[in-house]
């Protein structure tokens, strides 16, 4: 152990990166949750109602929509977790001593983000119910009656999530951790030096290496479907084959970056000790257990350089959302970005060399 | 066929290949032999193209004719001093695996293979797991592969180390059959026995190439002269330390000594057999020099 600085380094700096990375990073209080609102009202009543949701400092006022099927596309595209809708005569209706409806929709399919944000909002209505009330004694009911719509997971139910993510987790998991041993599996038993003495090239080497991987992950995400669907009775409301399509990028991204890892490290020991640092901040920074919204921007803007993070969006999209490739532009992208960097990046670092 | 110009490679401080000029002619079985940790290996690696050397360089030709019709890559066969092929496949798969590699066709692999297996008596066991075969049949399963490509130049690292006396033998006749074929090979090899099947050797002691010749002209310029001593006793230090004797090997029943002048080593010799009380006579008599012999006054001649 002594000897082998890298497996040294690692025990160390693994405790002391990840504490006090996650321990900063990890808030389940999630604040600032991106909100779209769409008054039809736009009176002093509603003004006062959206003043109190942005002072809770838990709602900011991202978007303003025109349309409820510009509110449907913020939400199923992910931009914002919260619409808050006025009706059209909810001022009246509050003048007139009535309860007036406001309505919030809360994307569920991130469920922490979901609770905290439907807590917030009744409490919210609540609160501005009261000082109404403390004002002006004529209501016959709370002044505003905020009704919560949960949406894609409306009874909340864990598994509906949980699942999806879970499967990420598992195919980037078994991905990084098998193809991470792939190079250096060869470096330790002496077969490289067989196999660099023959004409084949690096990169052939290195598909050589991942194309098994993509059946296998492939053959891992149909089993771990089934499971979710059969006995965990999961949704897929979205497209299957898209999502089978776009699986693709991130079972890449996945294998580019176990094969850059299995380049860089020295000895089997080593590959496995590196997946593991690279798989603690999938589970911990992708939104797969605590909301990323809630993270500090520094923290945020490493969980974009995580591949999970964006497949999430695409698994959880698709199935619980039942949306599509074109609100998943984005994430497709970046998943093709680390797919070509990593792998580049390997083949470069790959070099038909023992010394 | 290989000519290195001052070849060297430094690990760290450590100069493992220090200034290396050899020539491999076409056609010769070129002998490396030398103590452990000579540069051997990563010559051979350099040769091979595994390292990068810090200075000189590596000139491989491809002289006989026909070696230009083969595919690029395979005119080189080398066969690494640790098993480098695949434990989990079995002997076939490991041949066409490496077939494949050079893109020779699945017919000619088999063809090429059923006669190389045939040569190196492993057609029986065509269909075992690589790691269930002895070590004696590994090497042999290594040379295989790294025949299957028909190369002109063939690069052995220690192929016969650690395996009994019986294989060593028959890889050797292997050797020269793929030699007399045409092969120039290169071999490395702990052995002096094996030196001296060599057409040419070169003896490398720390990183250098000391001396390079056939067997024949490296034992006749052998600078000293081998005695065969035999004396009834169990001392095997008892000449040792004579001025006049160079070196001076026990062997349970008899001494070998090297000497530079006979007589005076062998009036030495019988003052310390009279000073050390031993009876009986010094019988004498002189045998020509072997490998060993040449090996070890070239490696104390280094020292000196």
């Amino acid at each position: 152990m002594r000897r082998d600085r890298m497996t040294l380094g690692l025990i160390f700096m693994l405790p002391l990166v990840q504490l006090l990375l996650f321990g900063y990073a990890i808030q389940t209080e999630v604040k600032h949750i991106p909100t779209v609102v769409f008054d039809q009202s736009l009176s002093v009543e509603s003004r006062d109602l959206l003043d109190a949701f942005g002072a809770s400092g838990y709602f900011d006022m991202t978007y303003a929509a025109s349309s409820y099927t510009e509110v449907n596309q913020m939400i199923d595209s992910g931009a914002a977790k919260v619409g808050i809708i006025f009706p059209p005569d909810f001022a009246r209706v509050i003048q007139r001593g009535e309860s007036g409806q406001v309505q919030v929709i809360v994307d569920a399919s991130d469920n922490m983000v979901a609770n905290q944000a439907m807590a917030v909002a009744n409490s919210i209505g609540l609160l501005q119910s009261q000082k109404v009330l403390l004002q002006s004694k004529q209501f016959k009911g709370p002044p505003y009656d905020i009704r919560v719509r949960p949406w894609y997971n409306p009874d909340g139910i864990t598994a509906f999530y949980m699942v999806p993510a879970i499967l990420g987790i598992i195919v980037t998991m078994t991905m990084v951790i098998m193809t991470s041993m792939g190079i250096v599996r060869e470096r330790e038993r002496g077969t490289l030096e067989q196999l660099i003495v023959t004409p084949i090239k690096s990169y052939e080497l290195m598909i050589g290496k991942i194309v098994p991987y993509i059946a296998l992950g492939y053959l891992q995400i149909t089993v771990a479907l089934l499971v979710g669907v059969l006995i965990f009775h999961v949704p897929i409301r979205g497209s299957l084959l898209e999502l089978y399509l776009l699986t693709l990028f991130f079972i890449t991204a996945s294998l580019g970056l176990g094969i850059l890892i299995s380049n860089i490290a020295k000895s089997q020991m080593q590959a496995f000790q590196m997946s593991f640092f690279v798989m603690l901040p999938s589970i911990l920074l992708s939104g797969f257990m605590f909301p990323r919204e809630a993270m500090p921007k520094v923290i945020y803007y490493l969980s974009t350089i995580i591949p999970l993070t964006y497949y999430l969006d695409i698994i959880r999209g698709i199935v619980l959302k039942g949306i599509g490739f074109p609100y998943l532009v984005g994430q497709v992208v970046s998943l093709l970005v680390f797919s070509v960097v990593l792998l580049t990046l390997s083949i470069l670092k790959f070099k038909k060399k023992i010394a | 066929m290989i000519k290195t110009e001052n070849l060297g490679k430094s690990f760290g401080p450590v100069v493992a290949v220090d200034e290396v000029s050899i020539h491999v002619p076409g056609g010769a079985i070129y002998g490396l032999v030398g103590p452990d940790g000579a540069g051997k290996t990563t010559l051979m690696r350099m040769i091979c193209g595994l390292i990068v050397p810090d200075r000189g360089r590596v000139l491989l030709t491809a002289p006989t004719a026909g070696l230009e019709q083969r595919p690029a890559g395979s005119v080189l066969g080398y066969m690494p001093q640790r098993f480098g092929l695949y434990g989990d496949l079995t002997v076939m798969e490991n041949i066409n695996f490496f077939g494949a590699l050079y893109k020779i066709k699945r017919s000619t692999i088999k063809e090429r293979a059923d006669e190389l297996l045939d040569m190196t008596g492993l057609l029986p066991f065509k269909n075992r797991l690589a790691d269930n075969l002895s070590g004696g049949m590994k090497q042999k399963l290594a040379l295989t592969c790294a025949l299957v490509t028909r190369p002109g130049l063939l690069v052995l690292d220690e192929p016969t180390y650690g395996v009994d006396p019986g294989f060593r033998k028959d890889f050797w006749r292997i050797l020269y059959r793929l030699n007399k074929e045409g092969m120039t090979i290169m071999v490395s090899t702990p052995y002096m026995d094996e030196a001296e099947l060599c057409s040419k050797v070169a003896f490398m002691d720390k990183g250098r190439v000391v001396a390079a010749d056939s067997p024949a002209k490296l034992k006749s310029s052998f600078p000293y002269r081998v005695l065969e001593v035999r004396v009834d006793t169990r001392r095997p230090g008892l000449f040792n330390d004579l001025p006049q004797v160079v070196d001076a090997a026990f062997y349970g029943d008899k001494f070998r000594v090297v000497v530079e002048d006979v007589p005076a080593a062998r009036q030495a010799m019988e003052q310390r057999m009279a000073a050390s009380g031993l009876a009986g006579e010094l019988r004498c008599s002189e045998v020509s020099p072997t490998m060993e012999d040449v090996f070890i006054a070239l490696a104390e001649k280094e020292v000196v």
